[in-house]
């Protein structure tokens, strides 16, 4: 436990230390400000405005895809272009501990990124008044298809020691699983409905009504699990290699 | 300590190491020797336990390599070659980061780091970003990290390579004064490093271990006498004939080198004829032009040995 910490510790002083973590935050933070605004903000288009995160939580479900492999990209791929992974794997580590700690690191920095939106609600608050069940839902879905996101960034990153590499193809694997939904529309019967399950973001809408389905965070933990699963399997097979 | 069977491991369809067997006794320091590709750092790799070998079993202290692969990283530090470092760190929070991943109490990581710190002499750069440190300090950075957590066995590749000749004597005499109390295994392709440091050197070409032996045995044991190489101004005939006669000769070779005469004189262990060659010589009238004493090196050794193994 006391690695897992350190490996860990030293990733998020690296996030918040290094320019490229903050300048993603602030895109995050840009971005969903837009979202959230036009969602709430009365204009010709947006005659009757309600005061509710769903815009903000809608956007952000696009900007986390492009989000995460920013985040994850250097995490495993750095390791291996430098070399030091040779001096990680020969300490007294096991490999899920290293996968375990650079994936909370991740999540931390995530949660931090998600947590400065609470103005939003704050904002909300005072000067409307708004139904606090899909606010809630909403953040807990957030940070779950953050997580998952994360998780698929953590596996692309183990996979190569090009961090442009890692990036790209977690943004595809992302890419692919959001628009499921579109691709279940050409479809008919189980096939659909397979493909609908599939997708990492129609499990996301449930939250964002305000419905915290078992069925969703279910899968977001699993998938989750699957992918770090894989990421430790990943890491292991580097040493027969 | 070490004992290493039948290692082999292959990169694809390629043996990188055959049947590589050794063993290594607490306390000694054992150098591998060998030109670039010949195997030493996946040797190293194995032992490590960075990698598993694809055939063949290391212990280290009754641990096997592969199987019990966390109780055999916790008591070995190890020096890579290429010394990966975390450029973005300083050198003491890297310090600090590596003894927590070693799983050392804080209360001895605080202790063994200003140790180290004093031992490899980096008492100016403790708070210094590693990206700024030149490459002989981050060798230095790279020794600290391996002996923080006093490991039973060191193992080092190629420690002294890519480094100015001040620091590299510096490193050669931190790792005499290691292998006092640790177990060391190094690494190198230069020869005199290796017959300066260590105890029992094994010599590795292509993937096998073509000799091994303490550096002074391997020497004599390739050169079984040593010779003499004599300039002679006579008539060739008879000066072979009369350097054969004397006592302590073991054989004669003669050459000639752009009109000079050249004979190379094998004597016997411990044989040492020079006063009764120039003796016979001016007896017969003939003039000795020049004789000096050809020991050989192990660099010759070295050579010898790889270009046999090719043939």
């Amino acid at each position: 436990m006391r690695t897992v910490q350190a490996v860990a510790w030293k990733e998020i002083q690296i996030y918040f230390s290094s320019p490229t973590a903050y300048i993603v935050g602030l895109i995050f933070l840009a971005m969903t400000g837009v979202f959230f605004a036009r969602d709430v903000v009365q204009t010709s288009s947006n005659p009757f405005p309600e005061a509710s995160l769903s815009g903000f939580f809608q956007g952000a479900t696009i900007i986390l895809i492009l989000m995460a492999p920013a985040l994850t990209m250097r995490l495993l791929a750095e390791e291996q272009k430098l070399g030091t992974i040779e001096l990680l794997l020969t300490s007294p580590v096991r490999d899920w501990e290293v996968v375990i700690g650079k994936y909370l690191a991740s999540l931390t920095f995530l949660l931090v990124t998600v947590a400065a939106t609470a103005y939003y609600v704050i904002l909300l608050v005072v000067f409307a008044d708004p139904d606090p069940g899909p606010m809630w839902a909403g953040y807990l879905g957030l940070v779950l298809y953050g997580a998952t996101a994360l998780s698929i960034g953590m596996l692309t990153s183990t996979l190569t020691s090009n961090q442009i590499v890692a990036a790209v193809v977690a943004l595809g694997i992302l890419l692919v699983l959001y628009f499921t939904d579109y691709a279940a529309g050409t479809l008919t019967g189980l096939p659909a409905a397979i493909v609908q399950e599939i997708g990492i973001k129609s499990h996301f809408d449930d939250f964002d009504r305000g419905v915290i389905d078992t069925k969703h965070v279910v899968y977001y933990v699993i998938v989750t699990a699957f992918f770090l699963f894989l990421t430790v399997r990943a890491l292991e097979s580097r040493r027969w290699r | 300590m070490i004992q290493a069977t039948a290692l082999t491991h292959f990169y694809g369809p390629n043996p990188a190491i055959e049947d590589v067997s050794f063993g290594v006794k607490r306390g000694e320091i054992l150098g591998f020797l060998g030109p670039n590709g010949a195997g030493k750092t996946t040797t190293m790799r194995i032992l490590t336990g960075f990698m598993p070998p694809t055939r063949g079993k290391v212990t280290l202290d009754g641990y096997d390599v592969v199987e019990k692969s966390l109780d055999v990283r916790r008591r070995v530090g190890y020096l890579p070659e290429t010394v990966p470092l975390y450029t973005d760190m300083t050198v003491t929070s890297y310090l600090k980061y590596m003894g927590t991943l070693r799983g050392m109490p804080s209360r001895n990581i605080k202790r063994r780091i200003e140790d180290v710190i004093d031992v490899c002499r980096l008492e100016d750069y403790r708070s210094s970003l590693i990206a700024k440190l030149s490459k002989g300090f981050r060798q230095r950075v790279g020794i600290a990290q391996a002996i923080l957590h006093e490991p039973e066995v060191l193992v080092l590749d190629e420690p002294t390579i890519g480094i100015d000749p001040i620091q590299v004597v510096e490193t050669r005499s931190l790792i005499k004064d290691l292998g006092k109390q640790q177990t060391v295994v190094l690494s190198s392709h230069i020869l005199p490093e290796v017959s300066m440091i260590c105890e029992r050197v094994l010599i590795i070409h292509e993937g096998h271990i073509v000799a091994e032996d303490t550096p002074g045995n391997l020497a004599e044991r390739l050169q079984g006498s040593d010779q003499l190489e004599v300039e002679i101004g006579g008539p060739t005939g008879e000066v072979l004939a009369e350097l054969r006669e004397i006592e302590g000769v073991a054989s004669v070779r003669h050459r000639s080198l752009a009109n000079r005469e050249v004979y190379t004189v094998r004597l016997l262990q411990g044989a040492d004829v020079r006063d009764e060659i120039s003796r016979a010589v001016v007896a017969r009238g003939w003039s000795l032009l020049s004789m000096q004493s050809v020991g050989m090196t192990l660099e010759d050794i070295f050579l010898r040995l790889t270009t046999d193994e090719e043939n």
